[in-house]
């Protein structure tokens, strides 16, 4: 039976990890291939490398990086943060990444989506939207660009079947508003998301109790579930988190 | 030594890497020679099929593969590539096995692709060990080789029994990706390299 997964997600800048609440305010939480090969073996079932590093001199280092990380890990892993052309994918691929996240570039210009997966294929292509609550859309939820500092007036539900429409493999939804919370998923979106979309949804921010995994698979329908600080400062362990689901009925690798 | 095919459909850094983990001497390679001499090959493969066929096709690999008595080992594209045809652009295949590769049917409230962590079942063959069944392995595909008489292992995947792994004499395919599959992927390319 295919596997609910499990991913911790490193924000990474400068080579070190960090994490934000609410996407400010960073706090250093250690080395990106030390953490990745700990995951790895506590059992991640796939890990994100997030680089929010603002410059393009430190951009090169993410590719060094990625290729560290392909040496180390045997288990899948998504790049993502600040990719915005072909040959930006293509350095990251070759450098031994699984698959990309696109997001804001990817609302610029949707057609990076197309070219994207006809190029490398689909599987590669993960699709990240940052949703934050907006009633007067339909979906009640507005894509929201740059780190989640600039609104796009887009519905998160169109924008998301216009991605796999486009060829996105994979959808990667982060709650703008459960971010850095620890009050548990956005189980209402993630749930629309996933049962209008014939592609798996990651569901991200907000993972505080091994209770809001449960749920995210239950109520929310996730098809993986994406954590960061949880993990990092080491409030669940992953082991542990997959012994109670499973327990609670969750098939989990 | 053995030999990675090099050709046109994706991304190798992978398996090298796992190659490497496990103490292989490996090699990428589309030198003819170098691959007809190698102890095994691997024959990965992440794209569309249609096109690696016209790639194979093009660089005459197509016949040193069929003509190949080594271990050889198609992972993913490279398993369905070894079939005798792919619904995935309508291509006639290297017909190492006799199966067709078919699309997952849609609309039966299942994702395509089957992306993540998927058990092994009926478990044969050399590539498994005798607790390879309910062990994990990562897939991500959208087209899917049927259960057949030369399936090594099978999965399911809500409801419907394809072909994880096939086997015949010496021709090995998994439809997953064991250098991603942890140690349990580390531990089949390693029975593949001491075969």
């Amino acid at each position: 039976m295919l596997a609910k997964r499990i991913i911790p997600c490193l924000d990474v800048k400068d080579g070190r990890t960090v994490k934000g609440v609410n996407f400010t305010s960073l706090r250093d939480a250690g080395s990106v291939i030390e953490m990745a090969s700990r995951y790895s073996d506590e059992g991640a079932d796939e890990l994100v490398f997030l680089d929010i590093t603002a410059t393009v001199e430190a951009r090169k280092t993410m590719v060094s990086l990625v290729r560290e990380a392909s040496r180390v890990l045997s288990i899948p892993f998504t790049v993502g943060g600040g990719i915005k052309t072909e040959d930006d994918v293509k350095r990251i691929l070759d450098a031994g990444a699984d698959k990309i996240s696109i997001n804001s570039s990817a609302v610029r210009s949707p057609e990076l989506i197309a070219s994207l997966s006809s190029r490398f294929g689909s599987q590669c292509v993960v699709l990240a939207i940052d949703a934050r609550r907006n009633p007067s859309l339909p979906s009640l939820y507005e894509v929201m660009v740059d780190g989640g500092r600039t609104k796009t007036g887009i519905d998160v539900l169109s924008w998301a079947l216009q991605g796999e429409k486009m060829g996105a493999g994979e959808i990667l939804l982060t709650s703008m508003e459960k971010d850095g919370t620890k009050d548990g998923f956005d189980n209402g979106i993630t749930k629309l998301l996933s049962t209008s979309l014939s592609i798996p949804v990651i569901a991200s921010g907000g993972a505080g109790k091994k209770e809001d995994f449960k749920k995210v698979f239950t109520e929310g329908m996730a098809d993986a579930a994406l954590a960061a600080s949880v993990f990092h400062y080491g409030e669940i362990g992953i082991q542990e988190l997959k012994s109670y689901l499973r327990d609670e009925g969750i098939s989990v690798r | 030594m053995i030999a990675v095919i090099r050709y046109g459909a994706g991304n190798v850094t992978s398996i090298m890497n796992a190659l490497f983990k496990i103490g292989a001497d490996a090699r990428l390679t589309a030198d003819k020679d170098e691959i007809e001499r190698a102890s095994h090959v691997i024959f990965p493969g992440v794209g569309e099929a249609s096109s690696a066929m016209a790639d194979l096709e093009k660089s005459g690999l197509k016949d040193v593969i069929r003509s190949l008595k080594r271990p050889f080992l198609g992972i993913c594209l490279g398993m369905q590539l070894m079939c005798s045809f792919s619904e995935e652009g309508d291509v006639p295949c290297l017909g190492i096995f006799p199966e067709r590769v078919k699309l997952f049917p849609k609309d039966r409230g299942y994702k395509i692709p089957h992306v993540g962590w998927n058990t092994l079942e009926n478990t044969s063959g050399r590539l498994f060990a005798p607790t390879s069944d309910e062990e994990y392995v990562y897939f991500v595909h959208s087209y899917y080789v049927p259960y057949s008489e030369n399936t090594s292992a099978s999965t399911r995947y809500d409801g419907l029994c394809f072909s994880s792994a096939l086997e015949k004499e010496n021709f090995y395919g998994v439809q997953f990706h064991p250098e991603k599959s942890a140690g349990v992927g580390l531990g089949i390319l390693r029975r593949f390299i001491e075969l």
